[in-house]
């Protein structure tokens, strides 16, 4: 981009300082966790990654926050829309709800859906004689971090679909496009990069969760052990070492999704 | 020499404000369920320090999981002493030299003024007749316990099944064989001492649950009596709360005197009886006496006895790749 063509001045200074605040924040501690890793032999450093214990939890951690991501990103978009396009009574009420789950202490969270959906809960003594366990099994780490991560796809897709204007709808319905037809070729493809955020924001969120998946998990090693439980544990044997080794196996697969679903964005944007 | 007043004022704030620290301050960091024993301990050593030294002392206190608080001390959270519920935390800050080498040797009874040992909580009128550790391990017998790699409360737990099966005559190898057969009755594990309890109570999940003893009394408490039954196993584990002056900050605040009276503070006979009270047991003969009734005798082997050390018995059945985690290798 040519300079001259900027209207407001301070790339350099404010380049700067954001790459100080990034540093501070983000770096630092983040190139802390690597150095503490290397204290490790790369044999130890492997081995504590690639213990069968880690392993079940890596896939536990990322697969169930990748379903729960997209379960929010379908639920979300829906409730976005009802927010944005319906007027109801309570709607602002509702509005408000939504980001709940952001303020509620993750602890709170987990403690109340385990009662919801524990065997003797409201809802898990209906369930569990139909042989549906929703608590104490990796069942329950997927609610949990459902809820946490509701309000990011709402909050990301809401102003997208409020600016989103009717008259292209129309448009497209008048030029003889089925309701399916314009959903998907009108307004799909505009939510999709807000949609996308949201998505990978919640996967973010998700794959970090402790406090409230660990009240629901059962926390069984090979079944129902998240990898942030497994960190716990080493700190807990004053093993830093190897707690930072899983944690930055765990960032470099979340940095990789991260990257991943960016590029997808952007190659989204350059297509429409 | 000049100094402009107002940094004059700063100076002498600040100095004022170091000797009134230095003279009432003490912060005792101790795990998480000691909360309410020590409120009550603290207000009766501040009455005791003004009785007998005439001078006001403040105790604070810090909470959290024992070995959470271990780490905060070693990265620098200034406690003048720590009481902690298992001895490699405090290894832990003796290795980091922020506590004397030999802190075991500091205080009577292996600088443990106070332990516990593990029991277990039934369902009221005991319908499934538990009685032993054997009934753990039958077919059909779900137990919650705390996970060990989590809790201390899940440690002491697993030694004191393995203890009371090499007490029963077996070789480590059967004792790995009972205590793998109990996990595999067990449905959750749970993260701590109260995860566990709210499992067992609230969620009502398990047949029984295995716990400190200071936490069986306190559940009656808390969750009315009536609704579940304390069991004493023929054998159970010493699990000792061992105490240490934190060096570095003692020696920083010159609270050395203070931070050991108020440890000395807790074998004495007043200290004993407070800790009774809150149902963790003391070493005074006469106060065991008179609590009796709650402190049921029971046959406690001592951690040593069968593991060397905890430190020994962490490396061998906790640390990854040890005992605990083959049981959950083959399930």
């Amino acid at each position: 981009m040519n300079t001259a063509t900027r209207v407001l001045p301070g790339f350099k200074i404010t380049l700067g300082y954001t790459l100080l605040y990034l540093s501070l924040l983000v770096l630092i501690p983040l190139s802390a966790l690597v150095l503490k890793t290397l204290s490790l032999s790369w044999p130890q450093f492997w081995d504590a990654v690639t213990a069968p214990r880690v392993l079940a939890a890596y896939r536990l951690t990322f697969g169930a926050s990748l379903i729960a991501a997209t379960v929010n990103a379908v639920m979300g978009l829906l409730l976005a829309w009802v927010l944005v396009r319906y007027d109801f009574p309570g709607k602002r009420i509702i509005d408000a709800m939504v980001d709940l789950p952001f303020a509620l202490p993750t602890a709170v969270a987990g403690i109340a859906l385990t009662a919801l959906l524990a065997g003797n809960g409201w809802i898990g003594q209906y369930l569990e004689p139909m042989g549906v366990q929703l608590a104490f099994n990796p069942n329950g780490v997927v609610i949990a971090l459902i809820f946490i991560g509701l309000p990011f796809v709402v909050r990301t897709v809401q102003p997208v679909l409020a600016d989103l204007e009717k008259e292209l709808e129309e448009a497209a319905t008048c030029l003889g496009a089925t309701r399916w037809q314009t959903f998907s070729r009108v307004i799909l493809p505009t939510l999709t990069p807000a949609l996308l955020t949201g998505f990978a924001l919640a996967l973010a969120r998700a794959i970090g969760e402790y406090g409230s998946v660990i009240f629901i998990a059962g926390n069984m090693p090979m079944v129902s052990e998240i990898t942030p439980l497994i960190i716990v544990g080493k700190l807990e044997q004053y093993d830093y070492a190897g707690a930072t080794a899983v944690a930055t196996v765990m960032l470099l697969i979340s940095f990789v999704l991260l990257l991943l679903i960016n590029a997808l964005q952007a190659w989204q944007r350059r297509r429409s | 020499m000049t100094l402009k007043p107002r940094l004059l004022l700063a100076a002498l704030t600040l100095s004022a404000a170091g000797l009134v620290q230095a003279q009432t301050g003490l912060l005792n960091v101790s795990y998480d369920v000691s909360r309410e024993f020590y409120k009550d301990l603290n207000a009766a050593f501040t009455a005791h320090y003004k009785k007998t030294t005439g001078q006001d002392i403040k105790v604070d206190q810090s909470h959290a999981g024992s070995s959470a608080q271990a780490r905060a001390v070693a990265d620098g959270l200034d406690a003048d002493v720590v009481t902690m519920n298992t001895t490699t935390d405090i290894d832990f800050l003796a290795e980091k030299g922020v506590v004397d080498k030999d802190w075991r040797k500091r205080f009577a009874h292996n600088a443990a003024p106070t332990h516990s040992t593990m029991l277990f909580l039934v369902r009221n009128g005991n319908p499934k007749g538990i009685k032993d550790w054997d009934d753990l391990t039958r077919p059909g017998i779900s137990v919650v316990v705390v996970n060990p790699k989590t809790g201390g409360n899940g440690r002491m737990a697993y030694l004191a099944a393995w203890g009371y099966a090499r007490s029963k005559g077996a070789s480590d190898a059967q004792a790995a064989e009972f205590v793998s057969k109990l996990y595999k009755n067990v449905p959750v594990l749970a993260r701590g001492g109260r995860d566990a309890t709210g499992i067992f109570l609230q969620r009502g999940i398990g047949d029984v649950l295995v716990t400190f003893e200071s936490e069986v009394v306190s559940v009656d408490k808390e969750f009315g009596s009536g609704k579940v039954d304390a069991i004493h196993p023929s054998v159970s584990i010493v699990a000792e709360n061992p105490v240490a002056i934190v060096e570095r900050t003692v020696k920083k605040k010159n609270t050395a005197a203070q931070a050991q009276a108020y440890l000395d503070f807790l074998y004495s006979p007043e200290g004993q009886e407070i800790a009774a009270r809150h149902n963790i047991r003391p070493h005074n003969e006469a106060v065991l006496k008179r609590h009796g009734a709650v402190f049921k005798p029971i046959k406690l082997f001592t951690v040593e006895q069968y593991f060397g050390s905890l430190a020994n018995a962490q490396k061998v059945h906790f640390n990854d790749g040890g005992q605990f985690d083959k049981i959950f290798g083959q399930r």
